[in-house]
C-alpha cells in the first residue's frame, strides 16, 4: 500500500499530471518540517502576526446557564482574519515560497480559507487566484470582495453543484495546467497525501496549546474536546495531541443540514460510505455507482461530500466519535452563544457550539469540555437574517 | 497477445474518444459502431463521472449531460454487451476509481471480460496506486492503461516499463514541461509499448509531424466536441471527422 495511509484511508489517487508535483512537496515538506529557519520564521509569523496562542475562554455563564460541565472554547475566531485557516496558510504558504513557487491557488468554501491564503499571498509577496464555488460567491460576497480587497483574484467555479467540491475540482486542474511556479494550498486535512499530514501539522498548534492551558488552568485534561468537521482541519487540530491521551472523548460534529433522513445534508460519516476521491481513500456521501452526491448545509464551510482521511480512521477505530447536527440546532446556538457569551461564532463553528449545548447538561460539574470556536461569525450574519426571514436592505 | 496490442501492429493509428450516454446510450451504440466503420482501429469510451477532475470543461459537460440522461455504470455494460453481438473492435473504458471501488473491483472487471472490453484507463489512479487492481485486472486479462505525463525521466522511465496495452501521454501545456515528442522518446528508450498522445488540436501541419513519434493520437474533445454541436444527429460528423483522422494516420 501507498504512503500517507491512515488504516486503509489516505493515499495519493491524483491525476499523472499533478503526481510529480504532489512527490516534490512531499519531499520538501520532509525537509523544512525540520528546518530550524524554517520554523523558527513560521512561529514568529503565528506570534506577531496570527495572535497565537490563541485564547483559552471559560464560558462561565454558558456553564452555568447549561448547569453541567465546564465548558471552555478555545478562540480560533480571534486569529488573524478571524478563523483557524490562518494556521495552515502561513505554514503552506511560506512552504511555497522557499519552494520558489510565485504563485499560490486555493480552493474556498465560506471563504475563510480563501481570505486566509489572499493575507498569506499578500503578506509573503505571492501572486494569488482563489476558486469559489458560484452558489458559495453568492452566500459569501462580503468574503469574495475582502479576497479582491487584498489582491487575490477569486474564480468562480460553475461547474457541479458550484460549491466547494467544484472549487477543489478546479483548483486540481489549474494546478496541473500551470505546475511550475504554482503552488496548491489546499485548506484541509483532505486530498492526497501529503496534504493531510501537512495541514495538519501546521493545525495541530490548536491542540498543543489549548492541552497546556487547560493543565495551567484546570490541572487537569479535559474530559472532551469538540469541533466541527467539514473536510476536518480544525476539528484534526483541536483533536491531534489529544489522541494519545486515551481519557479524552473525541467529538465531531457534522453539517446534517436539514437532516440526516433527507437529502439536503453533508454528514458524511452518518450517511456517507467508503470511497476514493479527491486523492484520498475515505468516506463520501455518493450514490451505489460511485456518483459523488450533491450535499447542503447552511454552512458553506462545512458543505462538502467528504471526509479527511485520519478522520476517517479515527471513526474506523472508535477513538473519535462524529455526530449530525442540524442547520435549525446550528442556528439556534448561534443566536444563544451571542446572547449568552457576547460572542458571534461562525455558522460552521456554532455546530460544534450546538452539540456542546446537548452534552453539557448531561456530565457532571466537575468534567470539563473544550470546545474550538474555529471562526467568528460576522460573515455568516446576513445569512442568519434571512434564516429567520429578516430583511437588513444590504 | 492482446487485442489492443493488435490494434497498433505495424500501424499509425488515431483514437476516439466519446462519452457514453451523450446525447443517449441508444446514440452511443450508433456512434461506436460508426467509428469502427469509418477505420477507428482502437475506441475509448468515457464512462460518466459527476466529478470528472482530469477532464477540461468540454468532457466534464457531456458527462453532466449523460448523468442528467440517467446513464450508469451498468447501463454501459448492457450497451457495450449489445455492440459486442456485431463489432469486435478493441474498446477501453476512461472511468474514475472511485466508480470501479463502489461497483466492487472484481464484479467490476469481471463483467469487462464477460462483455469483451479490453482496458480501463483510470485518470485518478497513478502508478503508487496501481496496487489496488493489478492483481485482479490480470486475472480478468484487462489491461490497465498507464498515463504518462511531463516528469523527471526516471519517473517515466518507472510508470513505462511496467505498463500494458498502450501508454496514454498528456503533453504538458506549452512552456510548462515536456511536449508529446520528450515523452514519447524518454517512454522508447526502455519499452516497445505503444505510445499514444493526446493533443488538444488537429491541426494538419501538426498532424503530420507527430506520427514521426508516436504509434497513436487522441484529440482531447474532438468528437464530444461534435455531440455536443449535433446531439443525436452527430453520426454523420462523427463519421466524416474519423475517416479523415484515420486517413491522416495511414498516411
Amino acid at each position: 500500500m501507498s504512503k500517507g495511509r491512515y488504516g486503509i484511508h489516505g493515499g495519493q489517487y491524483v491525476p499523472e499530471t499533478i503526481m510529480s508535483e504532489v512527490l516534490k512537496l512531499e519531499k520538501e515538506y520532509e525537509f523544512y518540517k525540520n528546518d530550524k529557519a524554517f520554523n523558527e520564521e513560521l512561529n514568529q509569523l503565528l506570534a506577531e502576526y496570527a495572535g497565537r496562542p490563541s485564547l483559552l475562554y471559560y464560558a462561565e455563564k454558558m456553564t452555568e446557564d447549561l448547569g453541567g460541565a465546564k465548558i471552555y472554547f478555545k478562540r480560533e475566531d480571534l486569529n488573524h482574519t478571524g478563523s483557524h485557516k490562518i494556521n495552515n496558510v502561513l505554514g503552506q504558504a511560506l512552504l511555497a515560497k522557499k519552494m520558489g513557487k510565485k504563485r499560490i491557488i486555493a480552493e474556498t468554501g465560506a471563504g475563510q480559507h480563501g481570505v486566509a491564503t489572499a493575507t498569506a499571498a499578500a503578506l509573503l509577496g505571492l501572486e494569488c487566484e482563489i476558486f469559489m464555488g458560484k452558489e458559495d460567491t453568492i452566500r459569501q460576497a462580503l468574503n469574495v470582495y475582502r479576497m479582491e480587497l487584498l489582491g487575490a483574484k477569486v474564480n468562480a467555479v460553475e461547474s457541479g453543484t458550484a460549491t466547494l467540491k467544484d472549487a477543489v475540482n478546479e483548483c486540481m486542474r489549474e494546478w496541473s495546467n500551470r505546475l511550475d511556479d504554482t503552488m496548491y494550498v489546499l485548506g484541509s486535512v483532505m486530498g492526497p497525501h501529503p496534504f493531510p499530514m501537512i495541514v495538519r501539522d501546521f493545525q495541530s498548534v490548536i491542540s498543543r496549546e489549548a492541552r497546556e492551558q487547560i493543565l495551567e488552568k484546570e490541572g487537569k485534561l479535559p474530559d472532551v474536546v469538540m469541533a466541527c468537521v467539514g473536510g476536518g482541519s480544525n476539528a484534526m487540530g483541536m483533536f491531534y495531541e489529544f489522541i494519545k491521551d486515551e481519557s479524552v472523548k473525541l467529538i465531531g460534529c457534522e453539517a446534517a443540514g436539514k437532516g440526516v433522513d433527507t437529502d439536503r445534508t453533508a454528514a458524511t460519516i452518518s450517511v456517507g460510505s467508503e470511497g476514493v476521491f479527491h486523492g484520498m481513500k475515505s468516506y463520501f456521501c455518493q450514490d451505489e455507482y460511485g456518483q459523488i452526491a450533491p450535499v447542503y448545509s447552511i454552512s458553506a464551510g462545512l458543505d462538502y461530500p467528504g471526509i479527511g482521511p485520519e478522520h476517517a480512521y479515527l471513526h474506523d477505530i472508535g477513538r473519535a466519535q462524529y455526530v449530525p447536527v442540524t442547520d435549525d440546532e446550528a442556528v439556534d446556538a448561534f443566536e444563544y452563544i451571542a446572547r449568552t457569551e457576547g460572542i458571534i461564532a461562525a455558522i460552521e463553528s456554532s455546530h460544534a457550539v450546538a452539540h456542546v449545548m446537548k452534552l453539557a447538561p448531561t456530565m457532571n460539574k466537575d468534567q470539563i469540555i473544550i470546545c474550538c470556536l474555529s471562526g467568528r461569525g460576522d460573515k455568516d450574519v446576513a445569512a442568519i437574517a434571512r434564516y429567520r426571514g429578516v430583511d437588513l436592505h444590504e | 497477445m492482446s487485442k489492443i496490442t493488435n490494434a497498433f501492429e505495424n500501424n499509425k493509428i488515431f483514437i476516439p474518444f466519446i462519452t457514453a450516454g451523450d446525447p443517449n446510450l441508444d446514440k452511443t451504440y450508433d456512434f461506436i459502431l460508426t467509428m469502427e466503420k469509418a477505420g477507428a482501429p482502437l475506441i475509448e469510451i468515457g464512462i460518466p463521472f459527476s466529478d470528472p477532475i482530469a477532464e477540461g470543461p468540454v468532457v466534464q459537460c457531456a458527462n453532466v449531460r449523460a448523468l442528467k440522461g440517467g446513464c450508469t455504470t451498468d447501463k454501459v455494460f448492457d450497451m457495450i454487451a449489445k455492440v459486442r453481438e456485431v463489432s469486435n473492435v478493441p474498446l477501453v473504458f476512461i472511468a474514475y476509481l472511485n466508480q470501479l471501488y463502489k461497483y466492487g473491483y472484481e464484479r467490476f472487471l469481471e463483467r469487462c471480460k464477460e462483455i469483451g472490453i479490453d482496458g480501463v484507463l483510470i485518470p485518478d489512479m497513478p502508478f503508487e496506486e496501481k496496487g489496488e487492481l493489478d492483481e485482479l485486472a490480470g486475472a480478468y486479462n484487462v489491461d490497465i492503461v498507464s498515463i504518462i505525463a511531463s516528469a523527471p525521466v526516471e519517473r517515466i522511465e518507472m510508470i513505462a516499463k511496467q505498463a500494458e496495452g498502450y501508454i496514454y501521454v498528456i503533453p504538458a501545456p506549452e512552456g510548462e514541461g515536456m511536449d508529446g515528442a520528450a515523452i514519447a522518446k524518454a517512454i522508447k528508450n526502455v519499452t516497445d509499448t505503444p505510445v499514444a498522445v493526446r493533443f488538444d488540436s488537429d491541426d494538419d501541419s501538426m498532424i503530420d509531424k507527430v506520427y514521426e513519434y508516436t504509434d497513436a493520437i487522441m484529440v482531447d474533445n474532438a468528437l464530444v466536441h461534435l455531440i455536443e454541436e449535433y446531439g443525436e444527429q452527430a453520426q454523420e460528423h462523427i463519421y466524416e471527422y474519423v475517416m479523415r483522422m484515420v486517413g491522416k494516420a495511414n498516411r
